[in-house]
């Protein structure tokens, strides 16, 4: 195969330029030509990977959805069945909504508080010690967080309602009481999360040059000011790629409420993943679960879309 | 795109802010404080818990020392005390071998962390370094795996597993994580992407093969991002609780995070053992602070962002 049926298409005509001319060279030191061969050696195992663990599940996830299947006969087709039990299915809508406050919750005081974080981190002072404990909680897993937080918000012996009646306040049942239990577990994986994402924005903060900030002051600027009309601006499209990135994860919460209130009480904390996994591993309906996977990946699929807009629109007014 | 990058945020320190102590510098001190006791209280909590014994936990709930001071929390957790007394001290009777578990973890998560990363970087190679046909549209494949959230994967991957007969298999739980993810490789890529031709041109001239170049060279430069990478992948399969939970039934295979939530879950008459809760939390974390400790200010400064565009 000759050389330069190999090239890739490149757009930049200095680049074609200097991938001719190594390929002189390489012609030159060693006459090799198509890397096919090499390639096709190299890539295997992630693309068996791929094919096997990523793609073809995905392929059968959706078929799947429209079986009935409970591991042990082999999966009947049944057509829109399931999505006609899912659209018919109470305890599914409550679980979508448990889900969606937990979201709202989980991504609001996160996006927040790491944004605080980050410009704290960024104009207070760049101590990699401080960015190393902020990030401490992100080496626990759900499991042993929720835990923790589960033995410190103890209605009797928990230091946190200890504290709570030490100020006068009443104790709290956190994770016992409905209307708790979902704030609770959203803000437990807000302090497991809060310093991976203040760490994304701190690097994107560190991308604003600081003569922006400096002629800023010059003009008289407070702080306040230069937050509002020089780092939001200018953060927005990387607050927009986290933002992303967070909420596609905060939606697939369960480690934590399976430890904590493995989905009670009384399915105030049945979020959609524990309820997918409950139909599966429960009651054996594979079939049902997938439709239900189906639908939480169309719910992200929207969102991810729709935010990936708003993120183009942010970008224009940048200037 | 995104991608997390290795190069380090650009090493400006002139002082951003006049120094001095101003009321508003005063508060953002103290909104900091408050900001790192929070995150750092509850480690202290887990060590105070599991340093106590549980019946003095209950009369002395907010005593910031170990009430009752006794190793016998983490004795329970590794399973050296005697059924009858865990019992006597308020923890289940059947003792949880947690070095099994750690066992586990551990091997679970060297051999995801070893193959991932490697067959990832030969891909990234790859797709950064080698020419063929496809190359683009297979690079474009694997980014949309980006946009798959593993939720969708798991109930399928689950049943795949199941009929290879690898259910309650440590290999079983390695497998979909075990030869890429699409993030590791757009990771790698972007690093390889980077790296001046004239290295690799170099290289040739003296008459090395594109293999070897990969191993000699190009794996070495790209020590920083891999070790990252590696630290990255290791700390997420070993927190990794959802998908072993689906796939071990039995201790053969059990991980630290389900042998944790089941500690939890065995609830002993006299009410939650927090004392060995709290150890077993500790036994479990431990490894992951350690590996944190030794690397983290390589990955704390290489968590960040390329090419947001």
């Amino acid at each position: 195969m000759t050389v330069a049926s190999s090239s890739p298409p490149s757009r930049l005509p200095l680049r074609r330029a200097e991938e001719a001319t190594s390929k002189l060279k390489i012609r030159k030191g060693r006459g090799a030509g198509d890397d096919g061969a090499l390639a096709a050696v190299f890539i295997a195992p992630a693309l068996f990977g791929f094919l096997v663990f990523l793609l073809w599940p995905t392929l059968r996830g959706v078929y799947l959805s429209f079986t009935r299947f409970n591991l042990l006969t082999p999966a009947e087709w049944v057509g829109l069945d399931n999505y006609d039990r899912m659209i018919r299915d109470p305890v599914f809508w409550h679980s979508l909504a448990v889900t969606v406050e937990y979201v709202v919750i989980n991504i609001g005081v996160q996006t927040v508080a790491a944004l605080a974080i980050a410009v704290l981190l960024q104009r207070l002072t760049q101590s990699a010690v401080l960015r190393g404990i902020v990030l401490t909680p992100y080496l626990m897993s759900n499991v042993v967080a929720g835990i923790v937080w589960l033995w410190i918000l103890d209605t009797q012996m928990g230091i946190g309602n200890e504290i709570l009646q030490g100020l006068g306040f009443d104790r709290v049942p956190f994770l016992a009481d409905d209307t708790w239990a979902i704030p609770t577990i959203a803000l437990i994986n807000v302090w497991r999360h809060v310093g991976y994402t203040a760490l994304l924005l701190f690097a994107g903060l560190q991308a604003i040059p600081n003569d922006m900030y400096e002629a800023a002051r010059v003009d008289g600027a407070s702080e306040w000011r230069m937050f509002w009309r020089i780092t939001m601006p200018l953060l927005r499209p990387v607050l927009a790629v986290v933002l992303i990135m967070t909420v596609i994860g905060s939606f697939q919460v369960f480690d934590t409420v399976a430890v904590t209130t493995a989905g009670g009480p009384a399915n105030a904390t049945n979020v959609l993943q524990y309820y997918i996994y409950g139909a599966a591993f429960g009651r054996f309906q594979f079939g049902y679960a997938s439709a239900m996977s189906v639908a939480l990946l169309v719910v992200l699929s929207v969102i991810t879309i729709v935010q990936y807009r708003l993120t183009r629109a942010g970008q224009t007014d940048l200037g | 795109m995104v991608a997390m990058t290795t190069a380090t945020p650009s090493v400006r320190r002139v002082r951003r802010v006049r120094r001095g102590p101003t009321p508003g510098r005063a508060m953002a001190w103290t909104v900091m404080g408050l900001i790192v006791l929070i995150t750092l209280l509850p480690f202290y909590w887990i060590l105070r818990t599991a340093l106590s014994s549980n019946a003095a936990l209950a009369g002395d709930p907010a005593n910031p020392l170990p009430v009752d001071f006794t190793l016998g929390g983490f004795e329970r957790a590794l399973g050296l005390q005697s059924a009858e007394e865990a019992i006597a001290r308020g923890g289940a009777g059947d003792g949880l071998v947690f070095w099994r578990y750690l066992l586990n973890s551990v091997l679970l998560s060297t051999l995801i962390t070893v193959c991932q990363v490697f067959f990832s970087a030969m891909a990234a190679y790859a797709f950064a370094r080698l020419k063929w046909r496809g190359r683009d549209k297979v690079f474009g494949l694997f980014l949309a795996g980006l946009m798959v959230p593993t939720i969708f994967t798991l109930l399928p991957n689950f049943v795949l597993i199941k009929q290879l007969g690898l259910v309650d298999t440590l290999l079983g739980i390695a497998l979909p994580t075990m030869f890429m993810t699409p993030f590791a490789v757009f990771f790698l890529r972007q690093f390889f992407m980077n790296v001046p031709r004239e290295v690799e041109e170099a290289a040739l001239l003296d008459g090395a093969g594109k293999v070897r170049i990969f191993f000699r060279v190009l794996l070495p430069m790209a020590a920083t991002p891999i070790v990252t990478l590696a630290v990255l992948t290791y700390i997420t399969s070993w927190n990794d609780y959802f998908w072993p939970l689906m796939v071990s039934y039995s201790d053969s295979s059990r991980v630290l995070t389900v042998a944790l939530a089941t500690f939890r879950a065995q609830t002993p008459q006299t009410g939650t053992d927090w004392s060995g809760l709290m150890a077993a939390t500790l036994i479990a974390a431990i490894p992951m602070l350690v590996l944190f400790g030794l690397f983290a200010r390589r990955i704390v400064s290489s968590i960040g962002f390329t090419g947001v565009k």
